[in-house]
């Protein structure tokens, strides 16, 4: 009898402790979003997302750094987008699935999604701004420094390398579902790969790229680190006019206002709604892929 | 019927169907091949690129500091960080960054309210303790050397307990980052790993299929938050909050550092633990059972330890998503290079000095290498992570699955 | 018998080392349906894709032995697989439309050759749907999904899709095995008036099915050719023992 109620109660404990956990991460979550949420509810209005700031960040609104965040993501999905495609298509449909170049592929894809963000600021400041930008410079302005420096272009191409392995496998995934048959059927009339894949595969697996691409430029907007030294801005007095120019960016602007400003009582609100937007932002691009997604598995179910 | 429309001139003959030449078919191959290879050859330029930029720290060269400098430097308490030299020292040589982005306001414009500043409890970028600016001073004043002689000394520094890269003497001591990141990863991986592993045996062994069908979805929810939020959420709420509870003096701490960075890397953990745990064959479970063993019994003695190898690769990813992780540090450790074992200091980052430092550093210098330096040992080191986790907890999987 | 259109010569398949098919040698007559029967496993499908050389596409998969059409030998190193493979229709065991209309389904075919005038592709459509008898009734949802279809018409419709790149030979690989006896009925009584235009070759593990429909039988065993000849002849008296075993139902 003794042994038995010490494994209840060893029992109960453990099944109490893992359902609290579930529990905490879920409270906290529900924490931040609603402190959030009562912190910049008030400063959101539709002037706050249209209007320039003012007064040094202590008044106005955040348009700048929405449009450049929507920039960023622009310029970023055309780069990682139909990059991540091709790579999905060759690891799905051209290379054998054994053979050592799909595994290193494979293994750099997830390297890639895990090295640190920060790695990735350096990586565009080293390569895009220091070398390649450099060299564009010094071969057609012949040394004039016009994109040897930060700006839209290179922080949107530092933010697309973050992004590639989401869309790699995401996409990956919606053209495994395209069934066999499918393919077979295609080649038994007389198609060729290409023309199987173009007609077939890939238009079946538009969902899945949908869903990588909506996962990207979720990620793409909120993360920060890889923009600090390659391109964003907190204060321009204009919108960006092309890509050589300098941006301003919602996470960057939450960032710098939370640890910078002179007038803490007075940004505090400012800086929640920032953070809301934000929040909003990728919040409901999360959302709408993972329905996205779930409604694929279910179709295949 | 047999019109030959659709397929004009094929019949079964030699001529006819004789091996074609495709070129769009063999263009689409060969590009599509191409750009596959792109990410192996992005990992192969992230390798070179973060090396290549921080060979000037193994360059000897002498600091172009004027005397002018020194003069204004002089007094000042020793600070690190971007914030402290800009207001007011007018720094000679050029800068990169988003500081040197001509005509439009400078970005440091936020910098210039930092008398301002100096009432905010806690900043970021300044000098907290006092007790440390006064030793920097007695240093400052004690270890003015003349110029040239400081180049050979900086790169020894690296394997010193200072980490002051602008200052008169620059000294670049990584070990205050390498404390200061290992205690905010063992902080986090403390709370992070058994509240993540908790979580996971419950959805994939407690939780009934229509719970986990939502628990799952739920938790991942958690990694949609960008960490610029945590981070900001850390500064602005949890900071105060933790402060009051545990009353202690500095408000920004590894510890509170610490725990943001924990809801980090708690979804990386619980998603790959659950896995693990839900790829444990049914047949393990339902053989526990019937023995007689109850749920926990199973989920606690049978299923984790035969999950193992993809715990600790949880664990091993978890703590490469905190070591590097740059936003949450910079917002809420405190900043400050200090290398006590007091959780309740602030402490400096890798991620969080490279963050901070780069926008600020000159190109080519010391201080630009090293930081570089910083980025590419950060590189290896989740590089090896990645590799150890997924060779070794493949190599066991397959070892445990073949019964070995 | 009429000519022969398909002669096989050894043909001979290995999945890496196991060996899958033994050394096959048969002649297959034109416009004539010829059934391939036998237990599980026995070959007669991988035989089958063997004919229009969709076997390549596994990468573990060794030929050797010539299988020659026409008197042209389609293993040789310069064929070219893909148009190869617009003279020869296969219909599958379980019907594999696309995700695309009806229309667009058979369409594809033809639009995979370069045609692209829609009133060109109109024409083969319906003359394709009408073939495959089951033009009146999805001749008002052309423009429909072809996933609503039922069982049975998915499959006719896969083999008015076939007939719409005018193939020689049509291969079906047990294409009423999923479906339920009217459509089965409807298949076969289709197969009879496709027989009169093309050369017909059919896998089924449905021994009355292959009595039914076809004028020659061949019965493979283990990856070896038993028996080969006139299906009344094979179902009534055949010459090798095995063969009667197999037909007499004892063993399966």
């Amino acid at each position: 009898m003794k042994i038995r109620l010490k494994n209840k109660i060893i029992g109960g404990t453990v099944t109490a402790a893992s359902a609290l956990s579930v529990i905490l991460i879920l409270g906290i979550i529900v924490i931040m979003l609603v402190v959030t949420f009562i912190g910049g509810k008030d400063t959101l209005t539709w002037k706050f997302l249209t209007t320039f700031p003012e007064e040094g960040m202590m008044k106005g609104g955040i348009f700048p750094a929405i449009y450049g965040t929507a920039l960023l993501v622009i310029i970023m999905s055309i780069a990682a987008v139909p990059f991540g495609t091709i790579t999905a298509i060759y690891l799905t449909e051209y290379a054998h699935e054994k053979s050592w170049i799909a595994q290193t592929i494979r293994f750099a894809v997830r390297t890639l999604a895990t090295v640190p963000s920060i790695i990735f600021g350096l990586f565009g400041l080293g390569f895009f701004i220091k070398f390649v930008g450099a060299g564009m410079d010094n071969w057609f302005l012949g040394g004039h420094l016009k994109w040897a420096q930060p700006n839209l272009l290179w922080g949107s191409l530092t933010m697309a390398l973050l992004t590639l392995p989401v869309v790699i496998v995401s996409v990956e995934e919606a053209i495994r579902t395209v069934p066999r048959e499918l393919r077979e059927a295609s080649l038994a009339l007389g198609a060729t790969k290409w023309q199987t894949i173009k007609r077939v595969v890939l238009p079946g697996s538009v969902s899945g790229i949908m869903t990588g691409t909506i996962l990207a430029v979720g990620r793409g907007a909120g993360e920060v680190a890889p923009i600090l030294f390659t391109g964003a801005a907190y204060y321009l007095a204009t919108l960006p006019t092309s890509v050589s120019d300098q941006f301003m960016n919602l996470g960057y602007h939450i960032y710098v206002m939370s640890t910078q400003s002179a007038n803490v009582d007075q940004a505090m609100p400012i800086q929640f709604a920032t953070t809301l937007v934000l929040l909003m932002l990728t919040f409901s691009l999360n959302l709408t892929a993972v329905l996205i997604r779930s409604r694929l598995r279910r179709r295949m179910k | 019927m047999n019109s030959n429309q659709a397929t004009p001139g094929l019949s079964f003959t030699a001529e006819s169907l004789r091996k074609k030449f495709r070129f769009s078919e063999f263009f689409a191959e060969k590009l599509i091949t191409s750009v596959a290879f792109l990410s192996i050859a992005l990992i192969i330029l992230i390798f070179f690129f973060v090396f290549r930029e921080s060979l000037p720290a193994f360059k000897h060269r002498p600091k172009a500091t004027t005397e002018q400098q020194k003069i204004t430097d002089g007094n000042k308490p020793e600070s690190y960080g971007s914030s402290g030299t800009e207001a007011g020292s007018p720094k000679p040589e050029t800068h990169y960054g988003t500081g040197a982005s001509a005509g439009e306001n400078k970005p440091e414009t936020y910098t210039g309210s930092e008398p301002a500043a100096a009432n905010k409890p806690e900043s970021y970028g300044l000098v907290k303790d006092t007790s440390i600016s006064a030793d920097e001073v007695n240093q400052d004043e004690s270890l003015r050397p003349s110029s040239g002689q400081e180049s050979e000394g900086t790169l020894s520094s690296l394997f010193s307990n200072e980490w002051f890269p602008v200052s008169d003497n620059p000294r670049y001591g990584l070990i205050p980052l390498f404390v200061g990141t290992l205690k905010v990863t063992l902080i986090a991986m403390l709370f992070a790993a058994p509240i993540a592993i908790f979580a996971a045996l419950f959805s994939s062994s407690f939780a009934p299929a229509w719970l986990r069908e939502w628990i799952k979805p739920a938790i991942e929810l958690l990694a949609g938050f960008p960490s610029v939020v945590i981070g900001f959420f850390a500064l602005m709420v949890m900071a105060t909050f933790l402060q009051n509870l545990f009353g202690y003096e500095t408000r920004l701490n590894s510890f509170v550092g610490g725990i943001a960075m924990a809801l980090a890397a708690i979804p990386v953990i619980f998603t790959i633990t659950e896995d693990a745990l839900t790829a444990i064959p049914a047949s393990y479970k339902e053989a526990s059972l019937a023995l007689g063993a109850s749920k926990w019994q199973t989920a606690v003695f049978v299923t984790l330890p035969a999950a193992t190898p993809g715990i600790f690769a949880a664990v091993l990813l978890g703590v490469g998503r905190v070591f590097g992780e740059t936003m949450i540090a910079l917002m809420a450790t405190g900043n400050a290079a200090l290398s006590g074992l007091n959780p309740f200091e602030s402490v400096r980052t890798l991620a969080a000095t490279i963050g901070a430092e780069m926008a600020e550093v000159v190109f080519g210098d010391m201080h630009y290498g090293v930081l570089f330096l910083i980025g590419s040992m950060l590189f290896i080191f989740n590089f090896s992570i990645n590799a150890v986790a997924e060779f070794y907890v493949k190599g066991k999987l397959v070892k445990k699955i073949q019964g070995k | 018998m009429k000519e022969a259109k398909i002669i096989t010569r050894d043909l001979t398949l290995h999945y890496g080392q196991k060996m899958a098919l033994n050394s096959i040698s048969m002649q297959i007559p034109e416009k004539e349906v010829t059934a391939f029967i036998g237990p599980s496993g026995c070959g007669k499908s991988t035989f089958l894709r063997s004919l229009n050389r969709m076997n390549d596409l596994i990468p573990s998969v060794k030929i050797t032995g010539e299988i020659l059409i026409d008197g042209l030998n389609i293993y040789q190193k310069k064929i070219d697989v893909v148009n190869l493979r617009k003279k020869i229709g296969m219909v599958f065991q379980k019907s594999n439309p696309f995700a695309k209309s009806i229309f667009e389904n058979v369409a594809y075919g033809p639009r995979i050759n370069g045609i692209n005038n829609l009133k060109i592709l109109t024409e083969i459509v319906e003359r394709s749907l009408k073939n495959a008898a089951i033009w009146d009734e999805v001749k008002d949802r052309l423009h429909d999904s072809a996933l609503g279809l039922s069982g049975g018409q998915q499959q006719r419709l896969c083999i008015a899709r076939t007939l719409a790149v005018e193939p020689e030979i049509i291969l079906m690989d047990e294409p009423a095995s999923a479906l339920d006896p009217i459509s089965t009925g409807k298949i076969e009584e289709l197969i009879f008036e496709l027989k009169k235009s093309y050369t017909i070759v059919i896998v089924t593990h449905n021994m009355q099915q292959a009595a039914r429909v076809s004028d020659y039988t061949a019965f493979f065993y283990l990856g070896e050719l038993i028996e080969f000849g006139k299906t009344r002849k094979i179902f009534t008296a055949p010459d090798v023992k095995h063969t009667e075993e197999y037909i007499t139902g004892r063993f399966g």
